[in-house]
């Protein structure tokens, strides 16, 4: 079962983000409103700790536990960055949820999350169709 | 402790423990954080329908999916189980201004159900919300290459200014949604 480790670190992901009540549509608008430093003080310190790591990883060389090179790959820009972002935006603002927290609902309850992640399989169907027309 | 736990999680508590799923994922087998690509490897094991940007072998990337399938226990430990409150504690302001704009009477649960229940399919509420709203996520963190997962902390924690122009652009969206189409749609 090598992918019990993952199962296992997504459940606690899922805890913090539940906890932390950063899966609720009520605290995206409170940021997207500029009324609460909540979800900025989340966002703002996990870059930070993430950054962090990230350099302590790079200086020291530091191995995954199975001893291989730790590879960070870059990330290559298109004009999909701004476009598909200002659209992920505008659906954000929407559901009050990016793709982890629609998860995270659906587990704790809510029955509008299988309904939004159903529509967000169909966004990503659709994008994927009509990828090679859309500009990049 | 246990008491602890079960209240909701200052800012400063949970951002750092998001942060350290970074090196974590790295860590254990050198992944990087990311999670609307599970959205891809979903579409890509059910309907690739010949489409070349779904027909790749998604199953290397089955951590994915177990990791995603662990956030939604996780949410079912965190909510159900751990306890929450009835109503999230959410700024006064935000509560009078959802109020006076939108209409919004209950303020109880993770979101508000007169614009998510199920019912509201029946009406254009339903229609922008649930399935406008989910659509968009999906078509739009795919078209950006990730979502605030894979491009603001796990992107941004990397130095990458690509990342960081896709932030950008996320809260350009969620901007112009909040102060320019809300308006305009009560």
């Amino acid at each position: 079962m090598k992918n019990l480790k993952y199962l296992v670190l997504g459940v606690l992901f899922g805890i913090i983000l539940t906890k932390s009540e950063v899966i609720s549509w009520w605290r995206i608008q409170e940021m997207f409103r500029f009324q609460a430093f909540h979800m900025y003080g989340v966002i703002g310190s996990a870059i930070l700790v993430g950054m962090i790591s990230i350099q302590l990883i790079k200086r020291n060389h530091l191995k995954t536990i199975n001893g291989e090179e730790i590879k960070l790959a870059d990330k290559k820009y298109n004009h999909g960055t701004w476009i598909g972002g200002t659209i992920f935006g505008l659906g954000w603002a929407l559901t009050g949820a990016c793709p982890g927290p629609l998860f995270a609902q659906l587990g704790s309850g809510v029955a509008s999350a299988a309904v939004l992640i159903l529509a967000a399989l169909a966004g990503t169907w659709t994008y994927s169709a009509l990828r090679e027309r859309l500009p990049m | 402790m246990l008491e602890l736990l079960r209240q909701p999680w200052p800012w400063y508590i949970a951002g750092p423990l998001i942060g350290l799923t970074v090196p974590a994922l790295l860590l254990i087998g050198n992944k990087a954080l990311g999670i609307s690509s599970s959205l891809r490897h979903v579409c890509a094991a059910c309907v690739p329908a010949g489409i070349p940007f779904l027909t790749y072998n998604w199953r290397a990337e089955i951590w994915n999916l177990w990791f995603v399938l662990g956030i939604g226990l996780g949410g079912y430990v965190g909510y159900q189980l751990l306890g929450h409150p009835d109503t999230i504690a959410i700024s006064a302001e935000t509560v009078r201004d959802l109020k006076a704009q939108m209409g919004l009477t209950d303020f109880s649960g993770l979101l508000p159900k007169e614009l998510f229940a199920l019912e509201n399919l029946a009406n254009w509420k339903g229609w922008v919300f649930l399935v406008l709203g989910g659509f968009l996520v999906g078509f739009g963190t795919r078209y950006a290459g990730g979502c605030t997962s894979g491009h603001a902390i796990s992107g941004l924690s990397n130095l990458q200014w690509v990342s960081l122009v896709a932030v950008i652009a996320f809260f350009v969206g969620g901007l112009l949604m909040t102060w320019v189409f809300y308006p305009m749609l009560f």
